[in-house]
């Protein structure tokens, strides 16, 4: 059994469940997916299936390596491949298999990886969630960050100190998430809430183990 | 409707939205009491509708034993099992929270007539 599947963010919206209650969702677009490359316990030490997005827009530059890589399995080469655990045995995967959104049912419980939105060079209160001080008053300590270390112990900053720096643009992950419904023929997942990344962005959507 | 919500299987309900602020309308609302289902309804003024597509909601005041209640409704809850026009009121704004300020006389709405 394959445990996950490659998709895009779309954007959120609303759903109403039966009894009026109104869930924010994000729209995923999960799949198809064709499996390139079948990674077996025996030749590469763990089971697992490497999965590529079948997107309308083809893959413009591909190098021969990687051209070669999708010809064994028959594809075009695509642009976002990923590999995903496969379960105990792996059962009957093979490359150039097809992985579609039925994979998943409504109540289910999903992880999602994304790169998160980049937010450039970011201060303390942004990134670390510092307080900062006040605005007026005559307060003349705004955004700043504070004491980062004292003068005779330890005399120096420590490693790992918070500070400002590149925020975002990182692998992040979004555990347990509740698939609200699923779309098996427009191959759409209704997540509740958000997931990393921007719209277009694209995902590793994972059953919980 | 923007593009996402056309993906989204609930689609907005056009028929129930036909009202305007200004317009008196009973609202017929489903509740749920333990196995049972019935409706209840809430009739007064609307004096707001806010956003746009799935996420649009609507105000109704009323006064009830002379308090003012206002009961805020998403337009395209399934909760919501129709709305009734009563009538149709003539006013120049599009939120008439200065309703809540007034009483009696003072608090009435012209109907439109056409």
């Amino acid at each position: 059994m394959i445990t996950g599947i490659l998709g895009k963010k779309l954007g959120m919206t609303r759903f109403f469940r039966e009894d009026g209650e109104a869930v924010p969702v994000t729209v995923l677009q999960a799949g198809p997916c064709v499996v390139v490359q079948r990674k077996s316990a025996t030749g590469d030490g763990y089971e697992a299936a490497q999965l590529a997005l079948v997107e309308s827009k083809p893959r413009r530059h591909a190098t021969k390596a990687i051209q070669g890589h999708f010809s064994k399995a028959g594809l075009a080469p695509m642009r976002f491949v990923r590999e995903v655990r496969l379960l105990e045995g792996g059962g009957d995967t093979k490359a150039g298999d097809s992985i579609k959104a039925d994979l998943f049912q409504a109540n289910d419980l999903v992880n999602v990886t994304g790169v998160s939105k980049g937010h450039g060079f970011a201060g303390f209160v942004k990134r670390h969630h510092f307080r900062g001080g006040a605005a007026t008053h005559g307060s003349m300590f705004h955004r700043a960050p504070g004491s980062i270390g004292a003068s005779s112990y330890p005399s120096r900053v420590w490693k790992g100190e918070r500070m400002a720096g590149r925020m975002g643009a990182a692998r992040a992950t979004v555990r347990n998430l509740e698939i609200v419904q699923v779309d098996a023929e427009k191959n759409l997942l209704l997540v509740k809430g958000a997931v990393p990344g921007p719209q277009g962005g694209y995902l590793v959507i994972e059953k919980v183990s | 409707m923007n593009p996402l919500e056309k993906l989204n299987p609930i689609k907005p309900r056009e028929k129930v939205a036909d009202f305007r602020p200004g317009d008196t309308v009973r609202v017929h609302v489903k509740i749920r009491e333990g196995e049972k289902e019935r409706v209840q309804a809430f009739e007064g003024t609307v004096i707001a509708r806010k956003h746009h597509g799935l996420d649009e909601t609507f105000t109704v005041r009323k006064l009830s034993f002379g308090q003012g209640v206002e009961r805020i409704f998403p337009m395209h809850s399934p909760v919501i099992d129709r709305v009734e026009l009563l009538r149709r009121g003539s006013v120049r704004r599009a939120k008439l929270y200065y309703l809540r300020a007034l009483r009696g006389k003072a608090a009435r709405i012209r109907e439109q007539t056409q």
